[in-house]
């Protein structure tokens, strides 16, 4: 908003023009520039004038950014063959997914070796978190109704957001879609249905309903269902050669979700959203030798109610408010695990209230500062000997101050927590009191805004996870918060038009991190052997470089090509042990991606590749521990066509075309070759 | 442009091109050391076996050869290189019985067979979450958690498995408490240490008494909670451990008279590991306080013939001071030489740590990961030392 009160500097025009140059910025557009144009147009013409300053204002963000912004868009997505969140994310650079395999398989992601902890997920700007194991599965989103998929190193560079969004080391932000309609219509149902490899039957609709002039309806549901069978292989030169069938990897899921958009007269918005998970799946383990099957299960279910209000009620004031509750449910059964009640069966219920109030206030038109306070209440529950019962009350409050010329910006925010544990039994958490401040600038150089250059610091935190501290014979209630520092440079270009190259744009970053007190499991001498220390330390260095082309081919044919590279250097400088300088478990020093579209008349081929380099399974990087690099390449065929005058689109994925067989975590094999069919119809 | 053009084209091509091939795994060779050699007596090397951390696949045998003094690390996958996915998850036991090696890997529910002189594997026995082993007469006697095969699908109770020696078939198979640890042989009677650890706080407090003759469970010796190690002296005695619940009730060690069956005295001493050579029993107390989150490690002897504590400890300082986690334990049975390991944190290589009689350190020397059991090779072995 204060951006855009520069009024005169910024006319409309030049908004468009950004806004387009930006699409184009972090992953090049199918389209030609020109319909792009268009579109922003369609934008203007349906919503109201706040709603344009805010969507300009925040792809303005993305290049003014001072922290290192990745987005994949709604077009981006459908070019990637993922299935869910977890499958995309994979694409953006700095990022190593822990994928356990499969539908149904665990998959956490870990941004520029920070642990997964560290990354905060949003959807649709409320907070997933897991406060019993700090873990959010990303293999449960599926990408059916996700809108874009933003990664912030740092954080999202608006001082109009909740203090968790601040807190955190790195956050992923999940953008469900919202309700568009064209004038004539008022509802619009969009219904997909895909099948493929591993008996993945997933049928799912959209529907959104224009209810007035401010309020519009949006319901989803989508069911998962797949055994999860698929073959892999294990095989030693001149040795063993082993091909078996994963098993116990099945899962049926259902997700739906419900929510209601207004328009306020202030110009903001509010929603309102529930949201339903519930899954039952088989956990298919580890492969060792001589132990092919698994019979342990999991069911889990996530219910939460979101409400979220941003408006302006006075002038050169903005406010947001978000509550939300949430209940989920996670039960764990062993039938080998043969206790004297029977086989062990863990229940696990966690509840959360959530309270955010932000306050921006524009101080002149080139600053503006906001106070956000959030308030939480986190409780687990579970059938566990000797379990303590935790609570834990969370107060996080975050100053901002944001000041923005024509060719300079810079945020400075001030973090304070404290954080209060309390437990019915045995020994309770220390109480937390923690003090994070953050800065970050871009800057642009010359007399040309294709190029900034940009900087932060940042100190960061992650609290204990309730199964640090509690869990039975494992937990340690003496822990500390694990911190992280981080210090980032990097450089962005971006260009049009040189020819046939239609768009250009490049980003580099080098950063540097440091994590301390890490949290860590340790030898405890008794029949689980664990116990939670904060004793890991480690330097991670790193450089991050991706570029994308838009190129305009003979007959109408337009390529868009994306690349992305990393190099990480993430070194064990805990003091006193064995592993002193060695590169941290899986994580390559050398990885990338391409992602590659050919768009012809209603046609489009998408080709994508990923390199993950030779990594170490665990601490010591010795020959044992060592994992050979992997590679898989993606293809897609998508066609567009009309049903009834409906619109049509088929799609069709090989996956891991060249069936290689590799285990992203060691014993955990991936699926080789896969297939999967997408149809969808709007109607 | 053109060439431009051409280039992108021949780049994405050669990308996709690339993606086909990989290069292949090699079995990942075995490692060797010279480290001061051993006067070789009965006894000519040891072979250790590394557990591994649970779910890494990771356990491993070494060998170390007192008379050329060359240690060898990771000298299974070598050795056998059609075994798919070597040696196996979680290495719990090992011991030497005739001209066979046995281990027990414990997340693999199997009893591997091997030669004793190359490591080849002779046969791979099914046992569901197998835990310790021991020998006599013939037999191999094998202590596992899950009676699923054996006692039917919902007892929570484990069992000790007969095998033949010969045949390498399992035999015969005995209902014992839950949870079974460590087996010891005296005379015609089994002794077998239950913990119940799958249900606490309702630990067993029971070592089970099986007749060898009729493999029947005779007798419950009532002990203490968690027991765990069971080790028999040359005087019909029995050192069992208890390991308490980690919290309120402390780790103990008790002695049982086999004459009687019954307890005859105890010690108040923590005990994680033991060992006994001629007339002394070499104690590990590793103890984890829930309460301090603090370690309190003793390294305790007791001299079994007269069941005293001795008041000195069996390692030099120095040593001491350097194990982070002591885990295995093993005295060569004619030289009195001490071998003792350093599990460090359980996920990267552990130390064997070499000590002669006199409290000097001969050699340390890193092996895989947790390296937790040695057996030792007897010239003309017949049992498990």
């Amino acid at each position: 908003m204060y951006l855009c009160k520069k009024g005169g500097s910024h006319p409309i025009s030049t908004l468009l023009v950004t806004w387009v140059m930006l699409s184009n910025m972090l992953y090049a557009q199918s389209n030609p520039s020109k319909v792009k144009i268009d579109k922003s147009l369609d934008s203007i013409g349906r919503t109201v004038l706040g709603e344009i300053t805010l969507i300009s204002t925040r792809h303005k963000f993305k290049i003014k950014s001072p922290m290192p912004a990745q987005v994949l868009s709604e077009q981006q997505l459908k070019k990637l063959n993922s299935f869910s969140v977890a499958d995309a994310i994979r694409y953006f650079s700095g990022v190593q997914l822990k994928d356990y395999g499969g539908v149904g398989g665990l998959k956490t992601v870990n941004v520029r070796s920070l642990g997964s902890a560290h990354t905060a997920v949003f959807y649709d700007g409320m907070s997933i978190s897991n406060a019993q194991n700090g873990q959010v599965d990303l293999g449960k989103y599926s990408l059916d109704n996700i809108e874009a998929i933003e990664l912030y190193n740092g954080q999202k560079s608006s001082i109009l957001q909740p203090a968790r969004g601040l807190f955190s080391s790195n956050t992923l932000f999940l953008k469900t879609k919202t309700p568009h309609f064209s004038k004539t219509k008022k509802s619009q149902v969009k219904a997909t249905f895909k099948i493929g490899s591993f008996g993945l039957i997933s049928p799912s609709f959209l529907y959104q309903q224009k209810l007035s002039k401010k309020l519009a309806l949006s319901a989803s549901a989508e069911w998962v269902k797949a055994h999860g069978r698929y073959k892999y292989r294990y095989q030693k030169d001149g040795g063993y050669d082993t091909t078996a069938t994963r098993q116990n990897g099945d899962i049926t899921a259902l997700r739906s979700e419900l929510s209601l958009h207004a328009k306020l007269k202030g110009g903001g918005n509010a929603i309102l959203k529930a949201y339903l998970y519930n899954s039952e799946r088989g956990l298919p383990g580890a492969i060792v030798a001589n132990r092919y099957k698994h019979v342990q299960r999991q069911w889990d279910t996530n219910i939460f109610v979101h409400g979220m209000l941003q408006n302006t009620y006075f002038k050169k004031h903005k406010l947001l408010v978000n509550l939300k509750f949430s209940r989920d449910y996670s039960r764990y059964i062993d039938p080998d695990y043969k206790t004297l009640e029977g086989a062990l069966d863990n229940k696990y219920y966690q509840n959360e209230f959530y309270a955010s109030i932000v306050n921006q206030y524009t101080l002149k038109n080139w600053w503006s500062i906001s106070l956000a306070t959030d308030y939480s209440v986190n409780t687990l529950d579970a059938n566990l000997y000797r379990f303590p019962y935790p609570t834990r009350y969370s107060y996080l409050g975050a100053f901002s101050s944001h000041m923005s010329w024509n060719r300079f910006n810079i945020q400075a925010n001030l973090l304070g927590g404290y954080i209060d544990e309390h437990v019915k039994y045995y020994q309770q958490g220390d109480n937390q009191y923690v003090f994070c401040p953050v800065l970050s600038a871009s800057y642009q150089p010359f007399n040309t805004k294709k190029f900034r250059v940009r900087a932060y610091y940042k100190e960061s935190f992650r609290m204990p996870t309730f199964n640090d501290l509690y869990y039975t014979f494992v937990g340690n209630s003496s822990l500390r918060p694990e911190f992280t520092t981080q210090y980032n440079f990097g450089a962005t270009y971006i260009s049009q038009s040189i020819g046939f190259l239609q768009s250009l744009s490049l980003q580099a970053d080098v950063y540097y991190n440091h994590i301390k007190d890490k949290i860590i499991a340790m030898p405890s001498s008794n029949l689980f052997r664990w116990t939670m220390m904060n004793l890991g330390e480690v330097d991670i260095k790193g450089l991050e470089a991706n570029a994308n082309f838009s190129f305009q081919l003979p007959s109408k044919t337009t390529l868009n090509l994306g690349l992305n590279y990393t190099y990480q250097q993430a070194i064990d400088v805990t003091k006193s042990t064995t592993t002193y300088g060695d590169q941290i478990p899986y994580t390559p020093k050398h990885s990338g991606t391409l992602t590659s579209s050919l768009n012809w008349e209603n046609w489009q081929i998408n080709y994508s590749f990923i390199y993950t380099g030779e990594r170490y399974s665990q601490k010591a990087n010795i020959p044992v521990n060592y994992v050979k690099p992997w590679y898989t390449s993606d293809l897609a065929f998508t066609w567009n066509s009309k049903f009834l005058k409906m619109p049509l689109k088929i799609g069709i994925e090989v996956n891991n075309v060249f069936n290689q067989y590799y285990d992203v975590v060691l014993n955990f094999p991936m699926p080789g070759r896969n297939y999967r069919l997408n149809l969808s119809l709007i109607f | 442009m053109k060439t431009n053009y051409n280039f992108w084209l021949l780049f994405t091509l050669s990308v996709i091109t690339l993606s086909g091939c990989r290069s292949d795994d090699t079995i990942i060779p075995g490692e060797e050391e010279t480290l001061p050699t051993e006067t070789v007596t009965t006894v000519e090397g040891f072979y250790l076996l590394n557990e591994g951390n649970m779910n890494m696949n990771k356990a491993s045998l070494d060998y170390y050869d007192y008379q050329t003094g060359t240690y060898s690390r990771n000298i299974y996958g070598e050795a056998n290189p059609e075994a798919t996915l070597g040696l196996g998850d979680v290495g719990n036991d090992i011991g030497i019985y005739g001209s066979k090696l046995y281990a027990v890997i414990n997340n693999s529910n199997k009893l591997e067979v091997m030669d004793v002189k190359t490591s080849k594997r002779i046969k791979v026995i099914d046992i569901k979450n197998c835990r310790y082993v021991t020998f006599s007469n013939g037999k191999a006697y094998v202590s596992a958690y899950d009676g699923e095969v054996q006692l039917g699908e919902t007892s929570a109770n484990g069992f000790v498995a007969e095998i033949d020696t010969v045949s390498l078939e399992i035999t015969n198979a005995v209902k014992v408490g839950r949870q079974p640890e460590e087996i010891a042989i005296v005379g015609e009677k089994l002794y077998v240490a239950n913990s119940g650890g799958y249900s606490p706080p309702n630990y067993e407090r029971t070592i089970s008494v099986i007749d060898l003759n009729t493999f029947t469970k005779i007798k419950d010796i009532d002990v203490a909670i968690n027991l765990h190690r069971l080790k028999a002296d040359d005087y019909g005695d029995l050192y069992v451990s208890s390991r308490g619940d980690y919290y309120e009730t402390p780790s103990k060690l008790f002695v049982i008279d086999t004459k009687s069956d019954s307890v005859k005295k105890s010690f108040d001493i923590a005990c994680s590991n033991l060992t006994i050579a001629k007339d002394t029993a070499y104690i590990i107390g590793s103890e984890f306080n829930y309460s301090t989150f603090d370690w309190v490690i003793n390294y305790s002897m007791i001299d079994v013939k007269s069941e005293t504590l001795l008041d000195n400890s069996f390692l030099p300082q120095t040593v001491s001071e350097a194990i982070k986690t002591p885990y295995g334990i093993a005295v060569d049975p004619v030289s009195s030489t001490i071998y003792i390991t350093d599990a460090g944190d359980y996920v990267s290589p552990g130390t064997l740590y070499c000590i002669d009689k006199d409290g000097n350190t001969k050699f340390t020397v890193t092996t895989g990961d947790i390296p937790g059991h040695i057996t030792f090779q007897l010239k003309t072995t017949t049992l498990n030392p």
